[in-house]
């Protein structure tokens, strides 16, 4: 038993090492994508810094938390692929054209195999489009840094579950092609929906009464609001155990419905001839 | 020109009737479309639930800026937008294609697939920007620089597409810088300049001259001519600077096709 635990270990960390290498041999690219987060960085960070020159505390942000939250933005997108792609997107390509049965045939489960290659797609996102941009954000603005090595640790657990969450949603998006055939519909509402309830185009906390509480509650505030909030201290004792709980509670649920729906989805693959 | 322009429209109509083969995938990627973009207004809605103005700008003069720029990037966006994908026409060798049929290449890359669904956007542009219409002070020197306005900024926008994308004609990766100045240009005449540091705007004035998109001409229709140290003259010279942009976007496309040896494998 403990062999076959070694052995499903050592193979999604194959899975995810491949998959890291995969994107990091496009250095042009990567270099262009952290230029565009850092122009968009700059250009939020002084918007928000606009806005809250007139409400100098708005949301319960000062202004030197609401040009971190701009920049902690940019760093979250490519790392948990909040406009969409990753593995996710691979899984949708394979069952439009049919190869997902090979996927099926494997002994390897397909859910933990596309969660470890995004897992290694992640980890390099983090790095070159998460810190690279930080670290522009920290030299032109004044940012507020995590207090100590406790946050640190919060913050990093919440970027995971982040990254579950939104492999969750991705995945389930994705496997809507299993039942309709072409899944860029849902693709485009499954990114409208990222876009606006994860606290990117405009922070949760800016979020008036009742709506705001909604959106807090939702698991795409997972994706930006709960890691930024760890980030910059909102949080203190059993808060900080809520916000991990609720991300892990929602990455639990997501992932629990992304097995059930394979299981489904497996019943229904027909194989062309066969 | 003419000649081009017909060889477009051709072009074009034959990938709109494509993209209504499947009419639910159709309304369905428009609506998605009109959905993504109207986001980013309700993101100036919320904005404005915390404050009551940006910038010494009010709630109607922001959706002034806001639909005005809209208009002018969904327009391009639409009408030359595939440009975007010039380097994976390059890698896959279709540009070689392109180029030894009797349309010109510029049209071909641009028409190719066209994006109908991009309407939404454009839709919900001209909806924010019809509405702040209704709360300006009109007059006929207003309305004709409005007019030029919109028009310099889609030429602007288009110009801004077609010669960031010939970056790729040297390397196909890095589409994505093209994003900064053109969806980020967008972002920026989003809201009024004000908020933004005073070498940013020289930067948008003289570098890219992003600013004349619609903050200038902006400025005029609004009747807030004094929000710059600039005479009035200077905002008049969206058209211009529009016209300069063409030109030389027209030099670097020529450039980059001059230069380009295809990809060898």
């Amino acid at each position: 038993m403990t062999r076959r635990l070694r052995g499903d270990v050592s193979l999604h960390l194959a899975v995810a090492v491949r998959s890291f290498r995969r994107y990091s041999t496009y250095t042009a690219a990567t270099a262009a994508g952290i230029f565009t987060n850092s122009v968009f960085g700059v250009i939020n960070a002084l918007v928000l810094i606009a806005v809250w020159k007139e409400n100098p505390d708005a949301g319960g942000y000062d202004v030197r938390d609401a040009v971190t939250y701009a920049w902690l933005c940019q760093a979250m997108i490519m790392t948990i692929a909040l406009w969409g792609g990753g593995s996710p997107q691979d899984l949708g390509q394979r069952i439009r054209t049919g190869d997902v049965a090979m996927d099926f045939y494997r002994p390897v489960g397909i859910l933990g195999w596309y969660l470890a290659a995004d897992v290694g797609r992640c980890i390099f996102h983090l790095v070159s489009r998460g810190v690279v941009p930080t670290l522009v954000g920290a030299v032109l603005f004044d940012l507020r840094y995590p207090a100590g090595p406790g946050v640190w640790v919060a913050f990093f657990v919440s970027v995971f579950l982040a990254l579950l969450v939104s492999f969750g949603i991705r995945f389930v998006v994705s496997m809507t092609a299993f039942w309709i055939l072409d899944d860029a519909g849902a693709a485009i509402l499954a990114t409208a929906l990222a876009l606006f309830f994860s606290g990117l185009t405009v922070p949760l906390v800016l979020f008036p009464g009742w709506f705001g509480d909604l959106a807090r509650a939702l698991p795409w505030a997972a994706y930006i609001q709960a890691p930024a909030d760890l980030w910059l201290g909102k949080h203190h004792g059993w808060g900080v155990v809520g916000t991990l709980g609720l991300q892990a509670l929602w990455a639990a649920l997501l992932l629990a419905g992304c097995a059930l729906l394979l299981r489904v989805a497996e019943r229904k693959v027909v194989v062309q001839g066969g | 020109m003419g000649e081009a322009l017909l060889r477009y429209g051709q072009i074009t109509a034959m990938w709109a009737r494509a993209s209504r083969a499947y009419p639910a995938s159709f309304w369905m990627l428009m609506t998605g479309s009109f959905v993504i973009t109207s986001i980013d207004f309700v993101a100036v809605i919320i904005l404005f639930a915390n404050i009551d103005n940006l910038g010494g700008f009010d709630f109607h003069e922001v959706a002034f800026l806001y639909g005005s720029s809209g208009i002018a990037i969904a327009v391009a966006d639409l009408f030359v937008g595939q440009v975007e994908r010039l380097g994976q026409l390059i890698r896959l060798g279709r540009l070689d294609q392109m180029m030894v049929r009797p349309v010109p290449l510029l049209v071909q890359v641009c028409a190719e697939e066209f994006p109908m669904r991009r309407l939404g956007r454009l839709t919900q542009a001209i909806l924010v920007f019809a509405w702040a219409c209704t709360y300006v002070e009109w007059s006929p020197e207003r309305a004709f620089v409005a007019t030029q306005m919109v028009l310099s900024g889609c030429a602007i926008f288009v110009s801004l597409f077609v010669a960031l994308a010939c970056i790729q004609f040297w390397t196909t990766e890095s589409a994505e810088v093209a994003n900064a100045f053109t969806y980020g240009g967008n972002a920026v005449t989003s809201y009024p300049l004000t908020i933004f540091p005073n070498e940013v705007v020289k930067a948008l004035t003289f570098v890219v001259p992003i600013a004349f998109v619609n903050w200038y001409p902006g400025l005029y229709v609004l009747g807030r001519e004094d929000a710059t140290g600039y005479p009035v003259w200077a905002l008049w010279l969206s058209p211009v600077v529009a016209a300069l942009l063409v030109g030389l976007t027209a030099l670097v496309w020529r450039t980059g096709v001059r230069q380009y040896r295809s990809t060898g494998s």
